[in-house]
């Protein structure tokens, strides 16, 4: 048995602010979000996807109503955490076969995930939105 | 705290259908960007021609296939992760499955929709 005096005196505090995550967390936690989100507003993707193909008037309904800013910022939103979740997801898959486990590598993969997924997004999002 | 283990395998069934559902996903998503940047379709006419292809439609049926099964892992492990009481968790996961299958359901009826 563990001495239980010692268990006694390990600290209780867990800093979850998001921003005092190490990268790796960061990316994890925003895998997370990232994947949630894309579940909430999978209907709404379908919705999309089922309206843009079903005729040439619904089509450009369509397109008028994404012309919108907030459209545009929830599709940009989208896009961001589509790009995340798959970079993350890779990394993931890399870590599966113990490869970039070790410290400096899991940070620099880290901020790769990160980087690529946000300046693919800024690219992607300019170029399909604006 | 006790606990009681239930065989080799607990778990690995969907840790594997994750792993082999995110791969299928990521080619379609190679599939997709490429396919896109060939056919540059920029009114409905060439976006409904895209998808008028044969493989095109399987590929995408792929995708949500693995979508489903991807989503009911992960939403899964949120739900295990953050709802407690057990008969909320069962009805959420309950909706999830629900949303899931219609969904595919759904993609079918787009991808099929002459």
């Amino acid at each position: 048995m563990p001495d239980a005096s010692l268990k006694k005196k390990r600290p209780l505090w867990y800093n979850l602010s998001l921003l005092n995550l190490p990268l790796p967390g960061l990316v994890s936690i925003l895998h997370r979000i990232s994947g949630a989100a894309l579940f909430f507003l999978l209907l709404w993707l379908l919705y999309l996807l089922d309206a843009s193909l079903a005729s040439a008037e619904r089509f450009a309904a369509l397109e008028q109503t994404l012309a919108h800013p907030l459209a545009k910022l929830v599709l940009l939103g989208l896009l961001w955490a589509y790009l995340h979740h798959v970079c993350a997801g890779v990394r993931y898959l890399f870590l599966d076969v113990h490869k970039g486990v070790d410290l400096a590598a899991a940070r620099a993969t880290s901020v790769a995930v990160l980087a690529v997924s946000l300046v693919a997004t800024a690219l992607l999002g300019g170029w399909l939105l604006w | 705290m006790s606990r009681i283990v239930v065989g080799a395998h607990y778990g690995l069934r969907g840790w594997l259908v994750q792993r082999v559902s995110a791969v299928v996903m990521t080619l379609y998503t190679i599939l997709f960007a490429v396919a896109v940047a060939a056919a540059k379709p920029v009114d409905h006419a060439a976006w409904k021609a895209l998808f008028a292809h044969g493989w095109m439609r399987v590929a995408t049926l792929f995708f949500f296939v693995s979508l489903l099964l991807h989503a009911w892992v992960g939403m899964r492990d949120i739900l295990m992760d953050y709802v407690r009481p057990t008969g909320l968790r069962l009805a959420l996961e309950v909706a999830v499955i629900l949303v899931l299958v219609g969904a595919a359901g759904w993609s079918v009826q787009i991808l099929w929709r002459t």
